[in-house]
């Protein structure tokens, strides 16, 4: 009977069935990867052991007694190693966003200007995409560094722009101080902003319905402007300023922008954007010129070409690979020990070196690294989802 | 496919396994790969500081000879790492160097909870400040509401950050990686003040431009035992480290140089014939080498590689070199200093 079935059906010997090869070769892959992982756990735990360390992060709440040069939370050198740590998480990210916007304008202009007609212009994008891109960075940031700090005067010759003192020390800006009424000052800028939002829907509604535009671009940037200033007016201008005063060494009070930000914020964004120019100008040339032409020849002007028909779809192309030269300059931020700006990394370091806590530290540093780069990644997908093409 | 996979794994596991097992004792290590990896600084004058041929010369760097000479008879058997102030400890802790000789300040925090050890001090410091003559400040405690440059992952940074406290001072902190860069901020005018160990100060200073411009306030803030660290239970390298260190002071205490150390091998005083390990009359040893696996005349050999801590400190930062420093509190105790090492018997 079964030798019947045997010649009916010729049975595979089960070593060549697919399935099974497939579920073996994962198994083994997820023993593998077990082994290894233990290994690891074990070789770890065993030197550990053997220098009298341990693991664990009860080093978090012990008193740093380091001081910091820029922090945005309380910060003093009797606060936490932890608190440490986050005062570095928020200079990594302060960085980052102000990175990322400047990278952004710059990029978009230099891609732009490499499309111009105009040869000087379109040399000097091109001379400045070729030159930036294949420097090294971190030479970069010290080149920015000696640039920022070399030419500038010392705090006591600062040089005064209406309040503004530039000086080897950084930018001290005077720094406003809000007292009583002031949230009528923040009222104004949500109503500016809300105001914005609904000009916009009336210009569109009635450019739908009659064809006629409305700068609805420059009222509303004008609305979110002006509607802060009205509401602290008719507050009464609850405002004073924290204006910055020469000390016996340099300037004091107000708002100090250190030189370490500016010349890493300077390396950061004038090195990913010419990556953002290039990406933008392929994104552009990826356009169909008959798009252009058909939109000439519906008699829109050339500036409305680009705004409404050519940059739309240039988006599709550009976002995914925007999105990854903005996890490279988050992550390049962390080059910004080598001027002692006190990054994640830099501050990480400083608990390492202190504590020991090398495995604990690594871990804060990757975990941290991921979660960004997930979150940028993650809102850039959300945005590239919106601008996808739309088939109905 | 398959194979190939299993390959791999089982080539990262043994690997893994390989890296477990390397790691019998450092004395062992170090005979068997035949040289002494020894962390340095990245260029500190007189302490550890290479030439345009990469010949590494100073007390730290002289310190790690000594141990080679004691281990091989030979002081070139090193091989010299250098490290940043924040990046030291983990290439200890991680075997990357067998000896952390880089002006490095022993703490209780650092001999507790790091895994590491101090095998003694070589040179006994204290934190200063260097500020620019033209400021025309003659007194630390006039630097209220400077900008302090200094480097990070030392324990001038944490210093600094106390002596401003207790006070009552405001400063900027402004800290960098590597020495060089601190240098280099301060030049340029990001800072008011730069900080480090004094004897760091003089040496560094030999670099500027124009030496005669800065001036070294008078106030030392803190206690900086600086000495060579090695890893914590490892005991057999530790001895061999630390009585390296107490054989250089002996040596000087008893007058043993590179230029008599032949003579005095057949010394009549006990106590020299146990610090070389002259052989007795019935061809026994006197001294300790075996002891602590060595050979006996171990100490010959690091007096004839580099002769004694007093010909060491002379010949890098004494009063003949470009740092002019006195032996002050580095003297022997018996000049009023505080070396002091105990005896070998």
């Amino acid at each position: 009977m079964s030798a019947f079935d045997d010649t009916r059906t010729p049975r595979v010997p089960f070593w060549n069935d697919p399935r099974t090869r497939s579920i073996a070769v994962q198994l083994i892959m997820v023993v593998a990867l077990v082994a290894v992982g233990y290994e690891l756990y074990v070789n770890a735990s065993a030197n550990l052991a053997k220098l009298g360390k341990t693991f664990g992060f009860d080093f978090w709440d012990k008193s740093a007694g380091f001081d910091i040069s820029q922090s945005l939370i309380p910060y003093t050198s009797s606060s936490s190693y932890g608190t440490a740590i986050i005062v570095g998480f928020w200079n990594t990210l302060l960085i980052a966003c102000f990175g990322i916007l400047f990278a952004t304008l710059i990029g978009f202009t230099v891609g732009i200007m490499r499309l111009s007609k105009n040869w000087l212009i379109s040399r000097i994008a091109t001379v400045y995409v070729e030159t930036i891109r294949n420097i090294p960075l971190l030479l970069q940031i010290f080149i920015w560094y000696g640039a920022v700090l070399k030419p500038l005067p010392g705090p006591k010759q600062a040089l005064n722009v209406g309040g503004f003192y530039l000086s080897n020390r950084g930018l001290n800006m005077p720094a406003p101080i809000f007292e009583g009424a002031a949230w009528m000052g923040l009222a104004g800028l949500v109503g500016g902003i809300v105001g914005a939002i609904l000009l916009r829907r009336w210009a569109r509604a009635r450019q739908l319905a009659t064809g006629e535009a409305f700068p609805y671009i420059s009222v509303g940037f004008a609305l979110i402007v002006f509607m802060p200033f009205l509401g602290l007016l008719l507050a009464g201008w609850p405002v004073t300023w924290d204006v910055p005063v020469l000390g016996a060494f340099q300037l004091s009070g107000g708002v100090t922008v250190n030189p370490e930000f500016i010349a890493l914020l300077i390396a950061l964004s004038v090195y990913t954007a010419s990556f953002i120019a290039e990406i933008v100008r392929a994104g552009i040339q990826a356009v169909s010129h008959g798009q252009t032409e058909a939109a000439g020849a519906l008699g829109l002007r050339q500036s409305s070409i680009t705004r409404l028909v050519t940059i739309p779809q240039a988006m599709r192309i550009i976002i995914p690979p925007l999105a990854s030269q903005y996890l490279n300059l988050t992550k390049n931020s962390s080059l910004a020990v080598a001027i002692a700006y006190p990054d994640l990394v830099a501050m990480g370091g400083t608990v390492l070196n202190q504590t020991g806590k090398a495995i604990e530290i690594v871990l804060i540093w990757m975990i941290v690294y991921l979660s960004l780069s997930l979150l940028t990644s993650s809102f850039m997908n959300w945005y590239n989802s919106r601008m996808k093409l739309v088939e109905r | 496919m398959k194979r190939k996979l299993m390959g791999w794994a089982f080539a990262a596991t043994t690997s893994l396994i390989a890296a477990t097992a390397a790691t019998a004792g450092t004395l062992d290590d170090v005979k068997a790969k035949g040289f002494v990896q020894c962390g340095v600084s990245q260029g500190l004058i007189g302490f550890s500081n290479p030439d345009e041929q990469n010949n590494w010369t100073g007390l730290d760097v002289d310190f790690c000879r000594a141990v080679a000479a004691a281990v091989f008879n030979d002081p070139q058997k090193v091989k010299f790492t250098p490290l940043t102030a924040k990046d030291r400890f983990t290439a200890l802790q991680s075997g990357e160097v067998d000896i952390l000789s880089r002006n490095t300040t022993w703490t209780m925090g650092r001999d507790t909870s790091l895994g590491l050890k101090f095998a003694g001090v070589t040179y006994y410091d204290g934190q200063g400040f260097m500020v620019k003559s033209s400021l025309g400040v003659d007194s630390a405690l006039k630097l209220s509401g400077a900008a302090v440059c200094t480097q990070t992952g030392t324990t001038t940074e944490l210093n600094l950050a106390d002596y401003f406290k207790s006070n009552n001072m405001d400063y900027k902190v402004v800290a960098f990686e590597k020495n060089e860069e601190v240098l280099a901020a301060y030049q340029d005018g990001r800072c008011d003040v730069f900080t480090t160990d004094q004897s760091g100060l003089y040496a560094d200073k030999l670099k500027f431009a124009t030496p005669d411009e800065h001036v070294v306030l008078p106030e030392i803030i803190s206690k900086e035992p600086l000495g060579p660290v090695v890893r914590q239970g490892d005991d057999a390298w530790f001895n061999v480290v630390k009585w390296t260190y107490f054989a250089l002071l002996n040596s000087e205490e008893l007058g043993v140089t590179t230029a008599n150390v032949g003579e005095m091998m057949t010394s009549a005083n006990p106590e020299i014939q146990r610090l070389l390990g002259a052989k007795n009359a019935d061809g026994t040893a006197a001294g300790f080498g075996t002891g602590i696996g060595l050979s006996e005349e171990w100490v010959v050999q690091i007096i004839k590689a580099v002769g004694n801590y007093g010909e060491i400190f002379e010949r890098n930062v004494g009063l003949n070199t470009p740092l002019k420093i006195a032996r002050g509190k580095n003297a022997l105790w018996t000049a009023g200093g505080l070396q002091y090492a105990p005896p070998i018997r």
